[in-house]
């Protein structure tokens, strides 16, 4: 395919030599590779099909102007602040915690790529190419505090690749939010790669808010590694894109690692919101629980897949997994496969998905009550929203996030 | 004063004919107990009274006040006058008990804040923990605390007519006091009530001005209290029916 996504465009961007080197083999494995179909499992039921990478752009190496000033006003104060824009790096204040952000610079002590393997796929080797990383480390047993990512997407015809590496040291804490926006009307693409390193005994918290226009794709990647007792929360309120793809891979790498990893998703228009989860037990005793929920109005639709893998050593582990899915209208479509994949017999797992209407007799009982029926069933889709909502830290961007539901809800029941 | 009016009554539920033609009225501040063995028709008749979707009507009429009921939908109903505390109240998760009831003075054009008010009054009336008032609706809570919360919701929603199917159940000896003590009390302001249940206990507190006896889809029999007692000790063997 003749795309402007060539080697020498990835070469030319600025950055120390390390990085330079790296962005131009990434791009010369993209040139070389594929492009995903829907034929591979992990894109199923995906839009993958239908990306033409010729009618995009790489996005410049200097971000365009943009103003986020009223998306940072509910940020808290002493949040550790950085503002992307096209996926390069526009503006960025420190915080009050021990939180710290860096761009590469000429040492390669960097720990991007610690979780992500380069050339995991042809989209990843593209990211890589054109990514300008930023990097937020938490020192030891330190408390990082707030750190709030703004991601926006303003131009027309550009591709974006930010790349968020946040490394949590042994015994730290931090709280992190992503926020994905761009306005309605633009056709762009974006395909955002967030590492999480949870060390040792540290605690790591992170939550993406995906409000993304009407026309823009986003195939995102969240790939996260917890130490040894190390606590992972990560998760994703996903309201907007036309086609936009979250995987997230987990891997539970240390003895007694933890990760709960929650979304909440709902899809109107003709949305596809798609989502991917690996759920990776390598060491004995660790844990993880997944409750993705979503609802689906209008013709919008979704995908979710999962797999809970069990690696030959992870004895004593327990995995679960739940995907519940409302279809709000005729029209609207779910897929949802979960999967289990066991290698040792001293474990507990389960998986449980489902694709159905509101419940009838929960409708009925506030019916029951004189609450008019489109009045009850958003008071019940809101509640299945309640439960991931509340258990992410989303910190001043719930309201936010609650925001786009109830608009959600307004077009799927009106 | 109010009536409350079902004639003829017939329904079905998935093709089985379950009503086969009910008649009675209840009139403000009356209290009406249907006894009945299981599979009598009991549930169904206040199911079918409430609007639930499960159930056809296939004959008959039921008028508040001479208003249709059964062309209204399950929340018009409710809007119109009329309240079923059901035998096992659905859990709602991530629905508040405040919030439905926000949504439903709402509907019925009633001072919201106000609403909320007489919620808080009458949950401390009857011993309903106020924790539970801004909780998912019946999720995790006791047989008993189910049945209090109907009937705080009975008594803040301050219909003309309560359909009461086996409030009794899953009660304990309090409970029931409690909750029955309350709903009595509101037949003393005007509310009518139309009690289902297979035991006279209920009814040592909501004393009925009325029992009927409902068997095979039919009220077979009506009349005073005094013909509880007589269930209670001959069972409904005369009605061609053992009670299980």
């Amino acid at each position: 395919m003749n795309t402007a996504f060539t080697t020498e465009a990835a070469a030319a961007l600025a950055g120390p030599d390390w990085l330079v080197e790296r962005r131009r083999s990434a791009a010369a494995r993209f040139a070389d590779a594929e492009l995903p179909s829907a034929e591979e499992e992990v894109w199923r039921y995906s839009r993958i099909g239908d990306l033409d990478l010729s009618s995009f752009v790489p996005a410049p190496e200097h971000a365009p102007a943009a103003d986020v000033e009223s998306l940072l006003a509910v940020a808290a104060d002493d949040a550790l602040v950085v503002v992307t824009v096209d996926g390069r790096v526009a503006d960025q204040r420190a915080g009050s915690g021990a939180a710290t952000v860096a761009t590469p610079d000429a040492e390669a002590d960097s720990a991007l790529g610690a979780v992500l393997e380069a050339g995991d796929d042809a989209l990843v080797s593209l990211h890589d190419a054109f990514a300008s990383p930023v990097e937020i480390t938490v020192p030891e047993g330190a408390d990082g505090g707030d750190v709030v990512v703004v991601h926006q997407f303003p131009t027309e015809g550009v591709a974006s690749m930010p790349r968020l590496v946040i490394s949590a040291g042994q015994g730290s804490t931090v709280s992190v939010v992503e926020v994905f926006t761009s306005p309605d009307g633009v056709r762009n693409l974006s395909i955002p790669v967030t590492e999480l390193i949870v060390g040792r005994d540290a605690t790591l918290r992170h939550a993406s808010v995906q409000v993304l226009g009407d026309l823009t794709w986003q195939i995102a990647r969240v790939a996260s590694t917890v130490g040894q007792n190390g606590n992972l929360t990560s998760g994703s309120a996903a309201f907007g894109g036309d086609y936009a793809r979250l995987r997230a891979d987990t891997v539970l790498a240390g003895r007694g690692a933890h990760g709960d990893l929650f979304a909440g998703y709902f899809g109107t228009g003709s949305q596809l919101l798609d989502f991917r989860t690996f759920q990776d037990h390598v060491a004995p005793d660790t844990t993880s629980n997944l409750l993705f929920k979503g609802a689906l109005g209008e013709k919008g639709a979704s995908v979710y897949t999962g797999l809970i893998k069990i690696r030959p050593d992870a004895r004593g582990s327990l995995a679960f997994q739940t995907n519940r899915n409302l279809k709000l209208s005729d029209d609207a479509w779910a897929e949802s496969v979960p999967n289990l994949e066991i290698e040792n017999n001293e474990v507990q797992c389960s998986h449980a998905s489902t694709v159905g209407p509101v419940d009838p007799e929960q409708r009925f009982y506030l019916e029951s009550r004189g609450v008019p029926t489109g009045r009850a069933e958003r008071l019940i889709v809101k509640g299945v929203f309640d439960e991931v909502l509340d258990a992410l830290p989303l910190g001043g961007f719930e309201p936010m996030a609650r925001e786009y539901l109830d608009v959600d809800l307004e077009k799927s029941l009106p | 004063m109010s009536e409350l009016m079902i004639e003829g009554l017939s329904a079905t539920v998935a093709g089985k004919e379950i009503l086969k033609g009910v008649d009675l009225t209840v009139a403000s501040g009356e209290v009406h107990a249907v006894m009945g063995p299981n599979g009598a028709g009991k549930s169904t008749l206040s199911y079918v009274l409430a609007g639930h979707p499960a159930f056809t009507v296939t004959g008959g009429s039921v008028t508040l006040d001479g208003q249709d009921l059964l062309g209204l939908a399950a929340w018009e109903r409710a809007r119109a006058g009329l309240f079923l505390a059901m035998q096992y109240p659905t859990e709602v998760p991530g629905v508040r008990l405040d919030e439905m009831l926000r949504e439903a003075a709402v509907a019925a054009g009633r001072d919201v804040d106000a609403v909320t008010q007489l919620l808080q009054d009458e949950a401390g009336k009857i011993g309903f923990d106020a924790r539970f008032l801004e909780r998912p609706l019946n999720v995790d809570l006791s047989g008993g605390e189910k049945k209090r919360n109907e009937t705080v919701q009975l008594a803040t929603l301050q219909p003309q007519f309560a359909i009461l199917d086996e409030i009794d159940s899953g009660l304990d000896i309090d409970a029931l006091r409690d909750v029955s003590r309350r709903i009595e009390a509101l037949t003393e302001t005007g509310l009518g009530v139309l009690a289902i249940t297979h035991y006279r206990r209920l009814l040592e507190e909501l004393r009925p001005d009325m029992v009927h006896v409902l068997v095979d889809g039919r009220i077979q029999r009506s009349g005073g209290p005094e013909l509880a007692d007589e269930l209670e000790s001959a069972g409904y063997g005369e009605f061609g029916t053992s009670q299980n």
